[in-house]
Formats: structure tokens, sequence, C-alpha cells
């Protein structure tokens, strides 16, 4: 169906972008295979780095011409290969467009080129005294990615998730034409917003070259809570009540010591503590200390009528470290306790997460997995995590493809859907397709037709063109 | 036991700025935060009563509301404070710092509740001098071991701890007779986090569980010894290094490039 580059089509490549960019065969460095956890695995035929919108239009109008599927990839830090070329052809990375263009204080926006980590723009934007909020646990994730995978991240209770801070985009089409999306524009009635059908299309429908973000003050005082309760079970339960208290917490994060144990021994690094069977971490900002503490306490007096054994205060730069360097370091902390994982990244309604996490502690007992797990307990996503610990090949497939069918059937049913915030790329296609049914996917389906006619961009990401999955 | 700790109340931002022209820390509107190194200090005192029993009494100096530093510690585990606060301190180097902090310790002991052990961070973050804990030592005629990376009760002594100090690339291991002063690294362990009930149970009782100590309650009150008269230093000047971010990169042959760094070097007269 696509056409498989020949030497001519990489010489021609390589007089549209510089040939040091164009790399093919064994200059593709291994990395470039695969993400950073699902088990997609594929080679393209040429990897390009593109340094400009003009560049990337330039590979597309190469590739429409010839018929040339293009995957593009930010860090590859996902974890259901969307970044990964299964139809091999040319793998476009942004990485390079790195550049943080502009700073407007007077719209409060940024402008960036998609190759930007979030780190560096998290730096960047508090340097110069304001919040970009969406903070998704991998910061080392680029902001192109972040925006096609419509990440999420823990400070989502209070401020939402990418779609929320997306102000314009600078889009590529399959066809090499370039379109602004939306702008330096606070509201937006005029028509269809094509902005949000690119925000979360995990680059099936086009390339994002450049991103206008909304930001905000940087809030004066940030402190963190640590709750320590008896089971989960009282933990989870205490969310609704802190979620409607009107304290406005920033992030509510659940975390049980199991993972914690996990994250000591990745990090070689105490938690400080780890006495009780399960934890809430709680983030409260504000403008003033005094705003923040009337918060944080009425939070633990709540916390503690709902069966907390007690509060922490996480209030200074070096009680935090230890604690959110634990919290970020948990996915590779579970990674490292075991020989292979896959996960299930499923949202639910927050009051049904507590159900959801039984559920997945029923499952480990039936099919006799480990099945660790943490999120983001204030706004029903969580990240589940199947351990294979040393199963053998066949066993591990048919337990963890029996493991997942549970998991989404369940999350469907308590009015869930199958991703939160990793997106659905490759791996979690048949889930997808699962939950929303024909009418929705086929619909998806003739979205992506009208984009992108030839179907090169990113191809069988998501939803399959055909019937296939 | 009956330990001491002792601690400081710091800047809670680390770009706190100086006074280009006056050479003094810029604190107005900065709040303060017990010193970081102080926190592992305390942990290691509160790790300790615990296997030991005994009681951890926590000290600083400053003004009214430095108790602020001494309340934080108590939330963490500690039993009560001190709060040495005199005018007539005020304007201490360190060593009529240690003096002073030494004075205050002799002061409180008695021959029923003798103190076992003073434990310090091995430095503040705003002054960096990483010189009382020792000078402590030697006015309070203690043995003394800085850069305590571990602390554990000696099984051989019950009168005795095994310490391990870093010094760098060198690793010392040794067992120290109580009483003693041991300064703390931040290796040594992950400080508890200040607990919310322990707040609410004791704000009320502050001024219980806070003993304020002025000069009048030393035992060595001669005013000379303390303060700005009692310091051996003065500070005539404090200023920020300066920032030097240049950098130039030479690449290419090996041989070019040695060139150019011969030439760069003559031409700014370093060599």
């Amino acid at each position: 169906m696509y056409h498989s580059m020949t030497s001519e089509d990489i010489a021609l490549l390589r007089e549209i972008i510089p040939a040091d960019r164009v790399l093919t065969g064994d200059e593709i460095l291994s990395d470039y295979f695969h993400d950073e956890l699902s088990g997609t695995h594929s080679e393209p035929e040429a990897l390009v780095f593109v340094l400009s919108t003009e560049e990337t239009s330039r590979v597309m109008k190469f590739a429409y011409e010839r018929n040339i599927p293009v995957t593009t990839r930010g860090a590859g830090t996902g974890l259901v290969g969307a970044a990964v070329a299964v139809h091999g052809g040319i793998l476009l990375c942004t990485s390079r467009m790195n550049h943080i263009l502009e700073l407007d204080e007077d719209n409060l926006t940024v402008t960036v080129e998609p190759g930007v980590l979030l780190m560096e723009l998290a730096a960047f934007t508090e340097e110069h005294g304001y919040l970009y909020p969406p903070d998704p646990g991998e910061k080392t994730a680029t902001i192109g990615g972040n925006i096609s995978t419509n990440a999420g991240g823990m400070r989502a209770v209070r401020y939402g998730v990418t779609r929320d801070y997306v102000r314009g985009l600078t889009v590529v089409l399959a066809n090499g034409e370039v379109v602004e999306l939306g702008g330096k524009i606070v509201k937006n009635s005029s028509g269809y917003s094509l902005l949000n059908l690119m925000i979360g299309s995990e680059g099936t429908l086009g390339i994002i070259t450049q991103a206008t973000l909304k930001l905000l003050p940087l809030p004066a005082v940030s402190i963190s809570l640590l709750i320590p309760f008896r089971t989960m079970d009282e933990a989870l339960d205490t969310v609704p009540f802190l979620v409607r208290s009107g304290t406005n917490p920033t992030a509510i994060e659940y975390m049980s010591t199991d993972v914690i144990l996990y994250a000591q021994d990745y990090l070689s690094k105490k938690f400080p503590d780890t006495s009780h069977d399960a934890y809430l971490l709680l983030t409260y900002d504000g403008q003033s200390q005094e705003e923040a503490e009337k918060n944080y306490s009425e939070a633990c007096r709540l916390a503690i009528e709902h069966g907390a054994a007690d509060a922490y205060f996480v209030d200074t730069d070096e009680r935090k470290k230890p604690v959110w360097s634990a919290r970020g370091a948990f996915l590779e902390a579970i990674k490292a306790s075991t020989d292979e994982m896959d996960e299930c990244d499923v949202v639910v309604p927050r009051r049904k997460i507590a159900d959801f996490i039984k559920y997945t502690h029923q499952v480990a007992r039936e099919l006799s997995l480990r099945i660790p797990s943490f999120g983001h307990a204030g706004d029903g996503n969580l990240h589940v995590y199947i351990c294979r610990d040393g199963l053998e090949q066949s066993l591990w497939e048919e337990k963890l493809a029996a493991a997942f069918e549970k998991m989404y059937k369940k999350a469907g049913e308590l009015g869930g859907q199958v991703s939160g915030e990793h997106g659905i790329g490759f791996a979690k296609r048949p889930y997808l397709r699962e939950r929303l049914g024909e009418v929705q996917i086929g619909l998806m389906r003739r979205i992506k037709e009208a984009f992108d006619p030839k179907g090169l961009l990113n191809p069988d990401k998501i939803f399959t063109l055909s019937d296939e999955d | 036991m009956n330990i001491v700790v002792c601690i400081k109340q710091v800047p809670a931002s680390s770009n706190v700025k100086v006074d280009p022209v006056t050479g003094v820390l810029i604190r107005d509107g900065i709040a303060s935060k017990m010193n970081p190194y102080d926190l592992f200090a305390l942990e290691a005192a509160l790790s300790l009563r615990e296997k030991a029993g005994g009681k951890v009494h926590v000290i600083t100096m400053g003004p009214l509301p430095a108790r602020q530093v001494l309340m934080e510690a108590i939330y963490m585990g500690a039993d009560d404070g001190i709060l040495i606060s005199d005018r007539k301190f005020g304007g201490a180097d360190v060593l009529a710092t240690a003096y002073t902090l030494s004075s205050a310790i002799r002061s409180l002991e008695t021959p029923e509740e003798p103190v076992d052990l003073i434990l310090c961070g091995k430095q503040t973050t705003d002054g960096d001098t990483a010189q009382v804990g020792a000078e402590m030592a030697e006015y309070l005629d203690l043995p003394q071991y800085s850069n305590i990376s571990s602390l554990t009760l000696s099984e051989e002594n019950p009168k005795a701890l095994s310490v391990v100090s870093t010094l760098g690339s060198d690793i010392l291991s040794a067992s120290i007779d109580l009483p003693c002063v041991l300064c703390t690294d931040q290796e040594i362990n992950t400080p508890r986090l200040p607990s919310y009930l322990r707040k609410q149970a004791s704000d009320p009782r502050m001024n219980e569980l806070i003993r304020v100590l002025t000069l009048a309650d030393f035992k060595d009150s001669d005013p000379a010894h303390y303060g700005l008269n009692g310091s051996a230093t003065a500070v005539e000047r404090i200023f920020p290094p300066d920032k030097n971010d240049e950098h130039v990169f030479l690449q290419g042959d090996p041989r070019e490039s040695a060139q150019k760094l011969l030439d760069l070097l003559k031409a700014r007269k370093i060599l």
C-alpha cells in the first residue's frame, strides 16, 4: 500500500533536507525503533531531523507525492507506541526544534517550538514569574508530544490538562500545506475547533511545528501534604470530601507503601515515612502563605476526620525533594522491580477510583499477577502496571491480555475511558475500539480521511483505517 | 539519652540577594526556614531517642520570632525548645555564637540530667562557615566529629556511639565516648516531616514548651564575652563572588586546538 523508499528517494530527500539530518540503515540508533514502554518495535526507512515549519512542509510534500508514511516523534518518552514508525517510511523527529520563541506578558502566552522539553519550559516560565500548569510526570517529554497526547499530569485537579493551555498551533498538513489554528485569543466561536481536534490526535492529523501556550502567574506559595492512612480504601474514600471541600487542591495523588518501597530501592533514598499502608499527597498553591495555610489546614482537618492517621507538611525544597522525587520515579521504580511490564492508564469518575483499585487487586489474585498502581486520585486517572515477574512468554502474553481485557471492561462499566493521559497509540487500539464502538471510531476514520486522504500520517495509530483490529 | 540539637533559622530562598554596596543579605520579605542541614541532625536525634529513650531538646539563638523554628522542630518530634534571646547577644561572630551556645547548654545541665549528646548540622546555608559545632565542642571540652554520615549506638559500650564521618574521598569509622558533639551530613538520613497533629497539640502550649534564656540565666553572665563584644572577628564586607559564565569551546584538530589554547592563554596574560 505504501511506497518503500529507494536509494533514489533518500538521495532526493537529502536534497531538500541537509544530508547530515537524514539518517538511514545503521546510522539510525535502535532507540528510534521503540518508545519507553510498549512492545511496539519497528525500524523507519529514514530518520529525519527537521529544524523548521518550512522543512517539515518540504518533507511532507515529498512524502505525499511518493506515498511514504510519516511518523512524528519528539523525545520518544511515550508509553503506547504512538511514536514508532510501524509502517517504516519516514520518522520525522522534531526534537531539534527546541527553541522558546516568545514570552508575551501582555497576552500571558509563551510560543515554543515542539521539541522544547517540558522541564525546559517549566524552568523558563518560572524564571519569568509564570506557571505553565500541565505537569505530567515525564519532564523530559517534548511539548509537541504533550499536545499530541493531551497529556495531563498531577496539577489537573485544579488547573486542567494540556488542552486547556493550548491557544494556537502551527500545523503542517499531510500534503505539506501549513495552517495556523487558534491564536493568542482567549475566546473563539469561529467554526469547528480544528485546534482541539489536533490536540490529542497523536500525529495522525498533522504535524505540530509551533505552539502558543497559555500561562498563569506563578503562585507565590506551594506546599504539599503527605497524608497517611491505615488502608487504601480509607485514603480513596477521603478524596471526594477533599475535592468538594472548597480548599481547591492543585494535586491529589495516591500511593501505596509497596510502590513507595520500590521507589526507595530504585533511588536508594529513604522516603520520609513508610509506617502506614497508603498515602495521599496533596498540593496547595496560593498567592500568600495565609491563603495556602488556610486551605491546607482545612484539608488536614478533613482528612483526619475521615480516618487519616496524621498529616505531614512538605513545605520546603528539602522536604519536597525526597517526596516528589519518589513520586516522579514510581514508573521507573516499578519497571526496575520486574523483567517486563505493561501499563493501563484508565480514567474513571473520581468516586469510582476505590472500586477500580479493588478490582485490580481481584484481577491480581485471579490471575496470580503482581499489579501495583499509583496515580491521580483527584482526577480519576490511574496508572496500573502488570508485572511479568519471570513468567514464560506465552503464559505472560495470555495473562497480560486477560488482565487488560478485564480491567478495560471494568473501567467501561464504571463510566471510564481507556486512557487518561498517555494516549492510545498502537498498543491500546483494540480497547479503544471496544469502548467507543463502531459509530465513534467511524467518525474518527472519516475525520482522519479529511485531513489525510492518503493515510500517511502516523498510520494505524489510535485506530486502523480498515476493520482489522 | 539527653540530646540537645542546635538549629538555626535561615532564609527560605536559596536565591537571597546581597546588597552589592553594603554587602548585607537582603532579608526583607524573605521567609525563614530551618537550616536544611539541621533537619538531619534533628532526625538523627529523634531516631536515637527511639532506640535509647530520653529527650530531645532543640536550641536556637535569635529574636522572639525564632521561636517558630523551635516549634517546627517540636512538630517533627522534639520534646521542647530553648530560645537564647538577648540584645547583648547581637552581632556575634561564629566564635561568640559558639561560646553563647556552649554557655546556654552548660546553664541548662543539672547533675541529674547531664547532656549526653549535642548534635548540629554540618553548616548553615546562610553563613556556610561550618565552624560553630567544632568551636562549641572546644568551649565545652568535649570530643567532636564533623560530616557524620552514620550514627548508631555502640554495641560494645553503652556510653559511646559508633560514627562514620565522610571526609571527601576518605571515610572515617570511629567510636566516640559520650558526651560529645557531632555535626551531621545530609547522607545520614531522610528527615521526618512536621506533623499536623503535633502542631495542633503543641501550638497552644508554646509558652510552656519553649523556654527563653537571657544573659541573666547564664552561669557566665559577663556581657563582654557575648555578642559583638565577645567576637574575635568582624565581617567587613560580604560580597557575591564574581560570576563568570564565559566558555570558549575549541573544536577540531587536537594540535590546532592546543595551539589556539596556548595563544588564548598568552593573549590573556595567564601564561
